[in-house]
């Protein structure tokens, strides 16, 4: 059976049959999640671990004696940075509260009987959701003012309310598609049997098929969210005082070219200690709901 | 989900005899087919199908896979809209139901149990149940309640009232879509292959709970392949194959006297 299924799919080696498989089972979930797997394993952690250390202890071979040591350095930034890290959770909290409230409103219109709404909303998704990240994060901070007025206040937009806007256009475009996805995974039999007890659309979409998707959406969203989080330091591109803008800063202050490993790799920690747990309990999560359903 | 709107069309001959339909005075039909025509694409599913089921009546239609059963039964509560004739249930003109609207007013009358039961998987046995009396029909939550538990100790699963669906065997899923369907006081219940899924010891347990629906004098419409069950409880059998029906009469004479060779063929081959 695993044979036949192998040989008809494509031309592959039996000898390559257990990887064949496990790259087609990666395929299919990355098709049901409507894009590329991201994820974070504990192997990940240790090779940032490795390179910190590695970072570590070459610059500390170049320092001089009068100087502190690297890690002291580095110790005496982590509040500074720490600040800045906040602000990156800051940023990735609002951007995927206005990108998921976007994105449900998007993905709901995806399914619409009106094909113009139906096509308008595919559009949407598509174009935000092909567009690279840092494309669409510009073209917040360009094109939107840096004040609005509004019957004659003065509001001020601050950058990174715009870097926020920024990313919560791909976020949107991606639980748009989450919400789509999983609004048809559910067997059109549930629509049928809810048709044949005489619920109209609304009520069947309220009552009996969001509440089954819920719990397909939720791992999905969470790598997204952990993504996300990850995008955040972009924002250093477009001058937003989040921990990357931050740890430029402090290497500039130190003038030491040693650091540069050993602090990149800090950096990157940090959002390893944050994101690894999200990860893992998506994976629980999934774990879950596949034995249930 | 778009639907296409039926196509009307002419009516068969006059004096064109409609199997089930009793002479006047015997009073009307509930559940009138006319010459119905349903395509999928090019693929003709029905070819002018004509029958009709009186008020407590309990018809049983047999035949091949493919054969148009299901689809049938379909029609007759407008899940798929037919291409031309006409069907009547009660004094609903399925045919002519464009809006969503009219058809929620006629699935109010007619239920539907499926093959493979179609419970929601996030309410339990007893929510089942009650959804539809509170959310539809807009009844007060405790006498919808009240309903419920009386059904489902009817279908003898009093005691899984908080099980989900998951947690239910399939017999026992297939008696609480059962009493699911039952909690709308329709008219007419169709049975979609109720038991085909099933595992042989569960299956009785769900024919009997049809057969104490039938003997209460509920108009049903059942597609089985449970011969035994369809000679003892239909008043009449219909043996359909290639989108018309071929034979039809009492179970007696349709099982015992067959007249067409391909009925003959048809039984031979099950029973």
């Amino acid at each position: 059976m695993k044979g036949e299924r192998a040989v008809t799919a494509s031309p592959v080696l039996p000898v390559l049959l257990p990887a064949a498989e496990r790259m087609a089972r990666t395929a299919l979930r990355e098709r049901a999640n409507g894009a590329p797997l991201l994820r974070l394993r504990a192997a990940h952690g240790i090779a940032l671990l490795v390179t910190f250390a590695v970072g570590c202890a070459l610059a500390q071979s170049q320092v001089l004696p009068a100087n502190p040591s690297i890690l002291e350095t580095i110790w005496k930034w982590t509040p500074l940075l720490a600040r800045g890290f906040v602000f990156n959770l800051a940023i990735s909290f609002v951007a995927m509260a206005l990108g998921t409230i976007a994105g449900l409103f998007l993905g709901y219109a995806q399914i619409s009987l009106l094909p113009p709404v139906r096509k308008a909303a595919w559009f949407a998704t598509h174009f935000f959701r092909n567009a690279p990240w840092l494309v669409l994060l510009f073209y917040c901070m360009f094109l939107l003012p840096f004040e609005v007025s509004i019957l004659g206040v003065t509001i001020p937009i601050p950058d990174w309310t715009k870097a926020t806007l920024g990313l919560a256009l791909p976020v949107m475009a991606n639980v748009s598609e989450i919400v789509r996805g999983a609004i048809q995974s559910i067997p059109t039999t549930q629509w049928e049997a809810a048709a044949s007890l005489a619920f109209n659309r609304r009520q069947t979409m309220w009552m009996i098929i969001l509440p089954q998707c819920i719990k397909r959406m939720l791992p999905p969203w969470m790598n997204l969210y952990a993504i996300l989080t990850m995008a955040t330091v972009l924002a250093s591109i477009v001058g937003v005082n989040e921990m990357m803008t931050l740890t430029q800063r402090a290497l500039s202050a130190e003038n030491r070219p040693g650091l540069l490993l050993a602090f990149y790799s800090y950096v990157l920690l940090w959002f390893f200690v944050y994101c690894y747990p999200i990860a893992r309990w998506t994976v629980r999560l999934e774990k879950r709901y596949a034995v249930n359903q | 989900m778009s639907v296409e709107p039926p196509h009307p069309s002419p009516l068969p001959a006059r004096g064109e005899r409609v199997p089930g339909v009793r002479e006047a005075g015997e009073g009307r039909a509930i559940v009138e087919l006319r010459d119905v025509h349903q395509s999928f694409g090019d693929v003709e599913v029905l070819k002018g199908v004509s029958f009709a089921v009186a008020k407590g009546g309990v018809v049983c239609i047999i035949g091949p896979s493919g054969s148009g059963k299901s689809t049938l039964l379909r029609c007759i509560n407008g899940l798929v809209p037919i291409k031309s004739g006409t069907i009547r249930v009660a004094d609903f003109d399925v045919h002519s139901l464009v809006t969503d609207r009219q058809r929620i007013a006629l699935r109010k009358e007619v239920s539907m149990v499926f093959q493979q039961y179609n419970l929601f998987p996030h309410k339990t046995a007893l929510e089942n149940v009650m959804m539809a009396p509170i959310h539809v029909l807009n009844e007060n939550r405790n006498e919808v309640r009240e309903r419920a538990i009386a059904l489902l100790t009817k279908v003898g699963l009093a005691a899984k009232r908080d099980a989900y669906p998951g947690e239910l065997s399939g017999g026992q899923q297939q008696r609480v879509a059962i009493a699911r369907s039952l909690a709308m006081r329709p008219e007419v219940m169709l049975f979609d292959e109720v038991t085909a899924a099933l595992d042989p010891e569960t299956v009785k347990e769900v024919l009997n709970t049809i057969r104490g629906l039938a003997r209460e004098g509920m108009t049903c419409i059942l597609v089985t392949h449970e011969m035994r069950f369809a000679r003892e409880l239909a008043d009449e059998v219909l043996f359909t194959d290639g989108g018309t029906i071929v034979e039809s009469g009492p179970p007696a004479e349709l099982f015992d006297r067959p007249q067409k060779q391909r009925t003959k063929a048809f039984l031979s081959q099950i029973l």
